[in-house]
């Protein structure tokens, strides 16, 4: 069982309207029918299939590729190799000049005779049925010229290197004051070093495609998370402008931050597609998904804190080592958050790679921080015992009253509400603080907790509202809902800034046609997309007045003393009040359209003056068998600071998704890298675990109350992936609780914990 | 996937007979392994004979007083019948703990007994494996072999069969009956179905092409108390990392007799009959349990990954022991 508690919210129109109401998924009925259409699921007449066939080494070069049989074999339509694909624009360098280009540079296929990393495709067959391409596809005879290839991490940091810049272009290091001296004068230190594995996204949705071109124009039905970046992708791959490719993306079945940027099954269905003169669609199965639609990297923190002995922290440094791939960089920011979450006068961070042979690493659910505070959030609770002191008083005791790098204020921030509150809700006065105390029967229990923060973004966008003469709103935005609830709470919105009736608003999203903005990525969405929306509706609102106000044929003509209240399918003007449908059929028949728009965060005011963040405080109770050292999730607590709720029940959603995360980062996700081949071992779901619901009894959400009003006009900040951020180091910190044994490579399994358990008496 | 022709089974003896006259023929039944073998061409067989509509999914009492179950019982259906859940309390325990409720919806009792390993490298055409391609070497022995064998391995594989119902059944003592193409029909002890790598680590079962399970007997049940524990990455939807099947009859303070089957850890069931004496009229103590334990892991060699199960076996053994005496 799970629970919420729904806090009230007040609303920034009417005080009543939608938004902070736990309203259910619009497109929640469409989905439980099977009547939301997923990119592969698009029926199209004459549609072929194609089925990739990827590399067998990990480096090396394709010295011989014979596809004569599977050219013979029945169905077949098309064998796409290197040597017959389209010309497409190289690759390029290994880091774009500017950070958006990594989001629209050319990604080609089949382009050379390279290999680059395992699985990476070498051929693409297209048949008359998905079944012919496959069969065919293994009829392909392969004969490459190996080379050695580098994937090994732990025993090469001595080869890393500083990059320009990290993931999202914060800066590569952070330095304040003296760290050393800092840290060698310190009375108590902590120098731990943690490693965290290789791990894959693994949406529902498999990467899929159908494209179909029409004269120079090709439309793309796709699972993509941000449709703007996806377009120019595809657009410079193939070579043509953006304006010749669409991409449709209505409904997408998870994306985690896997589907930004093209891959494979896009950009060949589009080029199959344009050979064949055909519709063509191209899904990535399971199993090609480890390698080619991105992962994160594995990583080596060692993080070290000084502190003097009543607790308060002189120094913090958090260095990274993360594995890259050679050919496109990727810097996970995992060091980033501390430069914004604990005081200390004396301050380092560095990111530094390692190269490998592999695929491109990829923004993985909370890019930074999944990984950063597994690694940070033990560390801090490794001090805390050295200290002898309770893990939320050490943190209470580091709480800065600036952003202690920027030197700004912060916007809002309630960590310490968020700890303190969820230590009275979760018992934690009952966690004995000496570990391996709390036994029931055969089971060691334990108490974790850590600390929760992620950057609230925003990336700019437009959104174009329209009414029509029967009163009814149709929202268009390129936005896409990748399973977080966006059409509802954008439904919410325009509901609420219009003052009509949910069932009144239609919105639609998912097609490169609508107005331009930056998609679901970076929990930054509904501040995002929803702000657009509600300046749109505010223009709206100001046009309807503005005709109103003037029209010979309306009842409000004149009206231009008293501010107008939309609410309730009305206008209200002072005493005066018509129909908001009634209103529209006089002054406008053919109904009105207007867009909106919201600036990126980093170019405002705001952004500079303030260090905008969302928080949290994760609480975990784990058992320990401490005959077999098996892990399991008993409890969880995750009381959040994130800014105004929009709907407490998708919001919940999400948290507990993060939560899970967790628990998956925690105790079981890594994707095994075997240095030998260079190939992701256990590439399906049978063995690379996430949770199940076995895994996960007990999860409470909490939302504080917060409004912030730096933030965005609608108060909120993101929240998609905060629950992700230090869940992980709850449980980490819980299984030290409970058994005594800390473990510093994650994920933590019953191996690693089963030889530092206590001999048991039977 | 290579394309193949498809055939429904009427009856046993046509099916035994159909399979055996085409050597790259293979009975299908709820194709929850098969298929995914195809899929990944690890099996390519040109001709699918379906027995899954054989009329073999009946529990029927056997004049021992045992039950003879039918190979194309449902793993869920099994697990659920009154019978097996009172008398064979293991068997079901097993079952349950074994994959997803779809799963065992799906899968039968031969096809479980038969399922493939879950060897990463086995599913992975471009690895080196002598089970899938003899004489390629194996990729595990020096790979990330954490799920793979301590006991019955051998240097050309070191695989493991990763049944759970299979552990419980060895534990009882079942029999597997098998019809042979001749029509001829045949009984084996189960802990004789699975063969132990040895040098031909493609060669795992001692059915000839073309054999087909039709039922597994399971004796009468055995007096004493019946316990499976299954030690596993998650909490459902694992395969075992060490699994325990145990029956224990005490006697007063004393143990009786006692028969333990050990899964996750072999290329088959494995019965440590070593521990099985030691545990014989020993007093029902620790000591005991824990001197079981350490002979019944006497032989086992770690790989590197696996080396965990050693310990983890005897531990999970020790305890599992000791939880079926306290019921006993
Ligand atoms: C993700 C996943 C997790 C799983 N987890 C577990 C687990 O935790 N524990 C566990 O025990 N199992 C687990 N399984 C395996 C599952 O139990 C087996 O797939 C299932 O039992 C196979 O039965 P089936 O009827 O589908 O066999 P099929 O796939 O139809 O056949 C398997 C093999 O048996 C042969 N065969 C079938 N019937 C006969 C017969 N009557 N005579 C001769 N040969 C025959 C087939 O030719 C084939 O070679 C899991 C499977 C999956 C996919
Ligand atoms: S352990 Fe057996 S199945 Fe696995 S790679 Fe080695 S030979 Fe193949």
């Amino acid at each position: 069982m799970t629970e919420t508690t729904i806090p009230e919210y007040r609303s920034s129109e009417t005080g009543t309207g939608p938004v902070g109401q736990p309203i259910a998924r619009v497109d929640g009925p469409l989905k439980v029918t099977g009547r939301a259409t997923y990119a592969y699921e698009h029926a199209v007449n004459g549609a072929a299939y194609g089925y990739i066939l990827g590399a067998a080494i990990a480096k090396g070069r394709i010295a011989e590729i014979d596809s004569a049989n599977a050219e013979q074999a029945p169905g077949v339509l098309h064998v796409m190799t290197y040597r017959n694909a389209p010309a497409q624009p190289a690759f390029g360098p290994a880091v774009t000049p500017t950070v958006p280009e990594v989001f629209t540079r050319a990604r080609p296929m089949l382009n050379s005779n390279r290999v680059r990393f395992y699985d990476e495709p070498v051929a693409l067959v297209v048949a008359e049925t998905f079944e012919a391409a496959r069969a065919a596809a293994g009829l392909i005879r392969v004969r490459y010229e190996e080379e050695r290839g580098a994937f090994d991490l732990p025993a090469r940091l001595a080869e890393a290197y500083a990059p320009r810049r990290t993931n999202a272009g914060f800066e590569t290091d952070s330095a304040v004051g003296d760290f050393d001296g800092a840290f060698a004068a310190a009375p108590v230190t902590v120098d731990a070093t943690y490693r965290t594995p290789y791990e894959h996204h693994n949406p529902m949705e498999p990467h899929a495609t159908l494209a179909l071109w029409s004269g120079d124009e090709v439309t793309v039905y796709t699972s993509a998370q941000t449709l703007a970046n996806f377009q120019a992708g595809l657009a410079s791959t193939l070579g043509i402008p953006r304006e010749r490719v669409r991409i449709v993306s209505p409904f997408i079945g998870g994306g985690f931050g896997s589907k930004l940027i093209v891959h494979a099954d896009s950009v060949l269905a589009a080029l199959a597609a344009r050979v064949l003169r055909r519709p063509v669609k191209v899904a990535l199965t399971r199993q090609q998904m480890f390698a080619n639609a991105g992962h994160r990297a594995e990583m080596v923190q060692q993080v070290r804190l000084g502190a003097d002995r009543d607790g308060r922290l002189t120094s913090i440094c958090h260095d990274v080592w993360s594995a890259t791939s050679g050919f496109e960089e990727f810097c996970e920011q995992t060091a980033v958050f501390g430069r914004s979450l604990y005081a200390a006068p004396n301050r380092l961070t560095r990111h530094r790679l390692v190269p490998v042979d592999l695929n491109r690493g990829e923004w993985m659910r909370s890019p930074g921080e999944a990984p950063g505070m597994l690694a940070f959030e033990s560390a801090m609770d490794e001090l805390a015992e050295k200290l002898g002191l309770d893990p939320i008083e050490l943190r209470i005791r580091n709480e800065p009253t600036v952003d202690p790098e920027q030197g700004v204020p912060f916007s809002t921030r309630n960590l310490v509400a968020c700890m303190q509150e969820g230590a009275r809700r979760f018992g934690w006065e009952r966690r004995n603080p000496s570990p391996g105390r709390i036994r029931e029967g055969r089971k060691l229990i334990g108490y974790g907790m850590a600390a929760a923060i992620r950057p609230n973004y925003i990336g700019a966008g437009t959104a174009k509202v329209a009414i029509d003469a029967t009163g009814r709103v149709t929202a268009r935005l390129d936005m896409t809902d990748i399973g977080t609830g966006t059409y509802t709470i954008l439904t919410q919105i325009a509901a609420e800034s219009l003052g009509v009736p949910i069932a009144a608003i239609k919105v639609e999203l998912g097609d490169s046609r609508f107005p331009r903005t930056a998609g679901s990525g970076g929990s930054w969405g509904a501040a995002s997309a929803g702000s657009a929306l509600h300046h749109a509706c505010n223009a709206l609102k100001e046009r309807i007045m503005e005709a109103a106000r003037s029209s010979d044929r309306s009842p409000l003509r004149g009206a231009n003393d008293v501010a107008p209240i939309f609410v309730g399918g009305e206008i209200r003007v002072g005493d005066r009040s018509v129909s908001l449908a009634d209103l529209i059929g006089r002054i406008a028949p053919h109904g009105m359209e207007v867009t909106g728009s919201v600036a990126a965060a980093r170019d405002t005011e705001s952004y500079r003056t303030y260090s905008q963040h969302s928080y949290g405080a994760h609480f975990a109770e784990v058992a320990v068998d401490s005959d077999t050292g098996e892990i399991r999730m008993r409890r969880m607590l995750s009381v959040i600071g994130a800014g105004r709720i929009l709907n407490p029940k998708t919001a919940r959603s999400q948290i507990l998704g993060g939560m899970t995360w967790g628990i998956g980062a925690a105790l079981m996700e890594e994707t095994v890298l075997d240095p030998r081949y260079g190939h992701f071992v256990n590439h399906d779901l049978a063995e690379y675990h996430v949770p199940v619901h076995g895994d996960v009894p007990e999860m409470e959400v909490v939302f504080l109350e917060e409004y912030d009003d730096k933030a965005n006009p609608l108060g909120a900040k993101g929240l998609g992936e905060l629950g992700v951020c230090g869940a992980g180091a709850a449980m980490a910190n819980a299984i030290y609780n409970a058994s005594g044994v800390r473990v510093r490579e994650f994920p933590i399994t019953l191996d690693k914990v089963l030889p530092g358990l206590p001999a048991t008496a039977i | 996937m290579q394309p193949f022709t498809y055939q429904r089974a009427n009856n046993v003896k046509e099916a035994a007979a159909a399979v055996a006259a085409n050597r790259e023929a293979r009975f299908i039944s709820g194709g929850t392994n098969l298929l995914d073998l195809m899929k990944l061409e690890i099996e390519r067989p040109t001709h699918l004979l379906d027995i899954s509509r054989l009329p073999l999914d009946s529990i029927e009492e056997t004049p021992e007083g045992g039950l003879r179950v039918g190979a194309q019982v449902r793993n869920s259906d099994l697990a659920a019948d009154p019978r097996v859940r009172s008398r064979y309390p293991v068997l079901s325990q097993a079952l349950l703990a074994g994959a997803s409720g779809q799963i065992r919806n799906k899968a039968s009792t031969a096809g479980n007994l038969l399922q493939r390993t879950r060897c990463f490298y086995f599913y992975d055409r471009n690895m080196p494996c002598n089970k899938r391609e003899p004489g390629t070497g194996c990729a595990a022995l020096e790979g990330f072999n954490r799920i793979h064998a301590v006991l019955g391995a051998s240097e050309a594989c070191i695989a493991v069969h990763p049944s759970d119902m299979a552990v419980a059944m060895a534990a009882l003592n079942a029999e597997v009956e098998t019809t042979l193409p001749d029509g001829t029909i045949r009984t084996m002890p189960i802990g004789d179905l699975h063969r132990l790598p040895g040098a031909t680590p493609h060669v795992e079962t001692a059915l000839g092409h073309g054999e087909m399970i039709t039922a597994v007997i399971l004796p009468p049940a055995p007096p004493g108390r019946q316990l499976y524990r299954k030690v596993r990455d998650r909490a459902s939807y694992a395969f075992a990392l060490v699994s325990v099947a145990t029956v224990i009859e005490k006697s007063g303070d004393r143990i009786r007799s006692a028969r333990i089957a050990i899964g996750g850890v072999a290329p088959k069931p494995w019965r440590p009959l070593e521990a099985e004496y030691v545990l014989a009229g020993a007093a029902a103590a620790d000591s005991a349990f824990t001197e079981a334990a350490e002979s019944a892991l006497a032989g086992a060699v770690g790989r590197g990954g696996n080396d965990f199960k050693i310990p983890l076996a005897k531990r999970t053994l020790r305890q599992t022991l000791a939880a079926a005496v306290e019921g006993a």
